[in-house]
């Protein structure tokens, strides 16, 4: 067992400046004046102090495409990013479809050791749209999985929605529906609009994401079951959302960074390191979505963290994958976009990137979510919130090197991430 | 200017540019036995042709050789291109030749400006996918200059899938920045969404249209676009949108009858019209030449024209 951390002037929150005594992988105390009594002390004099983030939506990429980013590799960016939970994409080679595979998937997690990894398993055979995986294998797996998704894919068709949703029922989960009406987006390359009308890029109409999220609230409704919305892009998605809600329909939603911050006109410069699926959208759709987010409607920020090799970006647009970094920008875009224009305060960001996705995905019975408080599980982050710094791909942790902010000047540094008390990451360097 | 990826990249002097150096090669050519001008001599064109395209891709090469640049042909088929080399690659293999100019047709839109990062020569987009085809949007501009004299005020009327065309997107940036008006006329589904931005009239009757137009350019139309419901029937196609000789009847006295080429004679345009005197189907072609000899010399900087 380690001694212990004692943190002086901590800002919790962003608020007074407290002391923060981490032992034996819990918040012993919270005070002023706290002593030491053996811990390492580190006088963090002005940083902000977070619970650690948890991601609902990460590609990690392992098995089958270890050279676009492993577990450890992809646990390494998010430990870097502030997160100590992170839930790994099905859309595997094997498919995460199976107990076997998802249990392999948590393993390496543990043995990396960096953050929780919480798989995510499959709603369907191979992610195929037609026959139900073995969800209750998985959720009795070691890996515990809560969250269903074929992600990358729409579940289509409406009665098996229907069961995936009323079955998973049985175990407290959730089907995470990439909201994708597939026969409006046929060969689809970006956001149909002003810029995709003069660039010549097949649309990926609005109308194709919120179908399906009309679709599934009022499925989800029928049968009284928790649905959970993928990577939510455009202003009438926020609205239909608003609409359920209201309604009393158990829905919540995930925004992703890039989808808070960058917009369709990007796609001009053909490169594909914009391209990402669904698409980046207007100007427009932005300003709902950070709304959505601010006043809840949108309940999380999600990665959608999605590491592809040099030759599926350094391509004709029409033959890229779609798909972008983002574990290691994720807290720095929230603080640009929500923070740093007055729309959320860090318990928000708490809220947002902390709480609401650990009991979507059901992580808080690892610990995480919870409050920064004396006897809570000691996830946490330090962050300086007045640093700014450069993005150079070539200094991320992940194997890829898609990020769509390279070159741009982000606030924010994560000084600092503690799993269970184990620091993972210290003066912005990863201990694994 | 370094590239011609978009009829964009032209403000109206560079766009007047070239068509008058056009002009000027095709009178340097007059007369002449050998058909053929120093200038280029010594400089490396590649033609790079990710799609099949006998019209543009012969246009080119003549151009070039007109010019007297060695001229290399690459195409998809029987080519490292076929092997499922990439873009990438290719781009650094004919640099590492030396290539002074590439012509790239590509079947993706974007192609030529991902090509444009990666090579030190120039890029021209001899048409990419969806997107722009500026060369000819420079020879119908060419061929209309010629016929009607002038461009400002001209009433140019595009007609067909305008969805996904390359030629019409090129023509109608490069006809506004020349001072043009033109219309669009489709069948809504044949419009992209966003359209309403471009610098036109937009429309979906073509017999309202006609009338005062001063030129007509009918694109081409693949029948297969009806298994995609963008139109229930070819016949209903051509009934509505197709020129036959009755619309061309409607036409002012002057008018002139356009398309790019390949034609669909019974679909978008009707054989009679095809043939008539109005038609410049086949001086677009030869324009061609001339246009494209004068973006290879502008663009490489040759000697002057007049020897």
């Amino acid at each position: 067992m380690t001694p212990g951390w004692l943190l002086r002037g901590v800002r919790l929150y962003g608020e007074a400046p407290v002391d923060l005594l981490i032992k034996d992988g819990v918040i012993a105390e919270v005070g002023s004046g706290l002593r030491a009594h053996g811990a390492d002390v580190f006088d963090v004099g002005g940083l902000v102090a977070l619970p650690g983030l948890v991601d609902l939506h990460t590609h990690l990429r392992e098995p089958g495409r270890e050279d676009a980013e492993t577990v450890t590799s992809g646990s390494r960016a998010a430990a870097l990013g502030g997160f100590t939970a992170v839930h790994a994409m099905a859309n595997t080679d094997p498919v995460a479809d199976t107990a076997g595979v998802v249990e392999q998937v948590w393993r390496l997690g543990r043995e990396t050791g960096l953050v929780d990894v919480a798989p995510v398993g499959a709603v369907t055979v191979g992610l195929g749209g037609s026959q139900l995986a073995e969800l209750g294998a998985m959720a009795d797996s070691a890996a515990r999985v809560r969250m269903f998704s074929d992600d990358g894919h729409c579940v289509s068709d409406p009665a098996l929605m229907r069961r995936a949703l009323e079955y998973v029922k049985a175990f407290g989960g959730v089907i995470a529906q990439h909201a994708e009406e597939h026969r409006l987006t046929e060969g689809a390359q970006m956001n149909e609009g002003v810029h995709s009308a003069r660039l010549g890029l097949t649309g990926w109409p609005a109308a194709a994401e919120e179908a399906i999220i009309a679709r599934d609230v009022l499925l989800a409704e029928h049968v009284g079951s928790r649905l959970h919305v993928c990577h939510v892009s455009t202003a009438g998605s926020v609205e239909l959302l608003r609409w359920a809600k209201g309604r009393g329909v158990d829905v919540t939603a995930e925004v992703t960074p890039h989808h808070l911050l960058l917009t369709d006109e990007l796609a001009a410069t053909y490169d594909p390191v914009y391209k990402v699926n669904p698409p980046l959208r207007t100007a427009c759709d932005v300003e709902a979505l950070r709304a959505g987010l601010a006043d809840g409607t949108i309940d999380a920020v999600a990665t959608d963290h999605a590491p592809h090799a040099v030759e599926d970006k350094e391509c004709e647009w029409g033959a890229a994958r779609p798909g972008m970094l983002g574990l290691q920008q994720a807290l720095s875009i929230v603080q640009l976009t929500m923070v740093d224009t007055g729309r959320l305060d860090w318990r928000g960001v708490a809220d947002r990137m902390s709480a609401r996705p650990a009991r979507i995905g059901g992580t808080v019975r690892d610990g995480h979510g919870g409050d920064l408080v004396a006897g809570a599980p000691a996830n946490l982050l330090l962050l300086d919130p007045a640093v700014t710094s450069v993005v150079d791909p070539a200094e991320l942790a992940s194997r890829s090197r898609n990020t769509p902010y390279a070159g741009r000047e982000l606030p924010g540094r994560v000084v600092a991430t503690f799993l269970r008390g184990v620091p993972t990451v210290l003066d912005g360097k990863a201990q694994a | 200017m370094k590239h011609l990826l978009s009829a964009a990249d032209l403000d109206r002097e560079a766009a007047t540019l070239v068509l008058d150096t056009a002009a000027q090669m095709d009178a340097a050519l007059a007369g002449r036995e050998v058909k053929k001008l120093p200038t280029l001599r010594g400089r490396t064109v590649v033609n790079l042709f990710y799609e099949d395209s006998t019209r543009t891709r012969i246009s080119f090469e003549l151009a070039a050789k007109r010019l007297s640049a060695d001229v290399i042909t690459f195409s998809a088929k029987g080519s490292s291109v076929s092997k499922g080399e990439s873009l990438k690659d290719t781009a650094l293999t004919l640099e590492a030749m030396g290539a002074d100019a590439v012509v790239v047709r590509h079947s993706m839109s974007g192609a030529p400006h991902r090509l444009a990062q990666w090579v030190r020569g120039s890029v021209v987009n001899a048409g990419d996918g969806t997107h722009e085809h500026p060369t000819q949007a420079l020879l119908d501009a060419f061929t209309m200059r010629a016929r009607l004299g002038r461009l400002e005020g001209l009433r140019v009327t595009i007609v067909g899938d305008v969805l996904h065309s390359r030629v019409a997107r090129s023509n109608v940036l490069l006809l506004s920045t020349l001072g043009a008006e033109v219309t669009v006329v489709a069948p809504p589904t044949l419009l992209p969404v966003g359209v309403d931005a471009w610098p036109v009239e937009v429309s979906f009757d073509l017999d309202q249209s006609l009338p005062k137009a001063d030129v007509v350019m009918m694109l081409r139309v693949q029948r297969e676009r009806m298994s995609a419901s963008y139109f229930p029937s070819p016949r209903e196609y051509s009934r509505r949108y197709g020129l036959d000789a009755t619309r061309m009847a409607m036409l002012a006295e002057h008018a002139i009858v356009m398309h790019p080429g390949p034609m669909n004679r019974g679909m978008e345009i009707a054989a009679e019209v095809a043939d008539s005197v109005r038609s410049t189907i086949v001086e677009q072609v030869s324009n061609g030449l001339s246009v494209r000899m004068a973006v290879l010399y502008l663009l490489l900087g040759g000697a002057e024209v007049a020897a």
